[in-house]
């Protein structure tokens, strides 16, 4: 296995994508990206909690045996996931207001036990870090572009409330590219989800055949 | 020999749960204080918009009052009181929306005039039924200075349904719910607004301990 940054990098941003190549975690990201805003928030969120218990994976990853490592991921997901939603809770209140919702839906993902078990339980505890920081990156960059689709057709609008999640600093995010109801509803609806997921990966394969990389990495890694 | 394995998986996925488990235990209990306090916090701000700072000179979460309302559920009612006059009261009224129960913050005036009304939980979907936060839409506040009889009654509905309130875009069942909630709040008042406006505020609790309590129950 590669322990190369850029190749993480560039495996988890793009030729490895978790939502474009992977299609791995499509739960919340159908429910979630509804909005730019939205998106953004499940995919920072999501990106927190993969770098967190990658990591803890990786430090345990000679004392569990194979028989038992589903539980083990199930149990390390879940405390993460749990001590991220308290802390934010006690000290990120105005943040966890937002991102509360959210945080929850990461235990329904399949793209950290995913990368659990293609990577953090084979390799040192630094590569598993960065591994599950550029999916976490690329699952954020997937779900934010899957949510300005769906935003602009839907309700004419772009990183609407962004403010809210971001800090009023990013005000300027928020902005409106079509005339108030003139958005497709149907778009910010479930069936919306679908349809731009599917446009996005037709989008992908097309850039990665142009470039002369078709997709032959979709195989090799959806092998246990 | 196999049975041998199975309880070396039992003791390591037992160890792990163990290890796990004492990490949630001591980041509740580095966190439980700080979220009652947020939680404290949150209820105090929510009571702020609904009753104006300038009409009341107690302190509005703890001056309370337990009523049952129909179901026979406890309703806690936050009075607010100017020199030892009831100037409003301010209590938790719900509704059930597109997914799950919402809760709304109600403050009321003794004329049955609606002071400000908020969204406190919801599990509504976000961009279409969270318009009823006063973070993303001002549609909440339309009901400030309503009451029953203005409009009346038969109007206190969404549009769709013959009233005189706006339903959003793709979320009529979530404004819907609201405008409930509210309408159920406000007979509420009526139905107790005798048992409210007896509240007195006694200045001397302070100085003759045990002589009213300021809070009591009805029943």
């Amino acid at each position: 296995m590669t322990t190369d940054y850029r190749t993480l990098a560039r495996e988890g941003l793009w030729t490895n994508n978790g939502v474009l190549s992977m299609m791995l975690g499509l739960c919340p990201t159908m429910a979630m990206t509804n909005s730019a805003t939205n998106g953004l928030g499940m995919g920072l969120a999501t990106a927190a909690v993969m770098t967190a218990s990658t990591l803890l994976v990786s430090i345990f990853r000679n004392h569990f045996s194979q028989e038992v490592r589903i539980p083990v991921f199930v149990l390390i997901i879940a405390t993460t996931v749990t001590i991220v939603d308290m802390c934010m809770n006690a000290w990120m209140h105005e943040l966890y207001k937002v991102l509360g919702l959210f945080i929850p839906l990461i235990v329904v993902n399949c793209l950290p036990f995913a990368r659990f078990e293609m990577f953090s339980a084979k390799n040192s505890p630094l590569p598993s870090l960065a591994d599950g920081f550029f999916m976490g990156i690329g699952f954020t960059l997937a779900l934010t572009t899957i949510g300005a689709v769906r935003e602009i057709s839907g309700s004419g609008t772009l990183f609407s409330d962004a403010s809210l999640l971001l800090g009023p600093a990013f005000k300027f995010l928020e902005m409106r590219v079509l005339p108030p109801d003139t958005g497709i509803l149907m778009m910010i609806l479930p069936p919306g989800a679908f349809l731009v997921t599917g446009l996005l990966l037709v989008a992908k394969r097309m850039i990665d055949e142009r470039s002369g990389k078709a997709a032959p990495a979709i195989a090799a890694h959806c092998a246990p | 020999m196999s049975q041998q394995r199975t309880l070396i998986h039992g003791l390591i996925l037992g160890a792990f749960c163990l290890g796990f488990g004492l990490m949630l235990v001591l980041t509740n209990s580095f966190t439980k204080d700080d979220i009652a306090l947020r939680a404290v916090e949150d209820r105090q701000n929510s009571l702020k918009q609904v009753i104006p700072d300038s009409i009341h000179d107690n302190n509005l979460a703890t001056d309370t009052l337990t009523l049952k309302n129909d179901q026979g559920n406890e309703v806690v009612a936050y009075l607010s009181t100017k020199e030892g006059k009831v100037t409003g009261v301010a209590f938790e009224t719900s509704g059930s929306g597109y997914s799950g129960t919402i809760k709304v913050m109600l403050g009321v005036d003794p004329e049955g005039k609606i002071l400000g009304a908020r969204v406190l939980a919801h599990k509504e979907t976000p961009g279409l039924g969270d318009k009823i936060e006063v973070k993303k839409s001002d549609w909440i506040l339309r009901f400030t200075g309503l009451s029953v009889g203005n409009p009346p009654l038969d109007k206190w509905k969404v549009k769709k349904d013959g009233g005189q309130f706006d339903q959003f875009a793709g979320a009529t069942i979530t404004p819907r719910a609201v405008v409930k909630a509210i309408r159920e709040g406000l007979k509420f008042f009526d139905a107790n607004k005798t048992k409210i406006m007896e509240f007195k505020n006694d200045p001397a609790k302070n100085t003759e301990p045990g002589k009213t309590p300021a809070k009591e129950v009805l029943k």
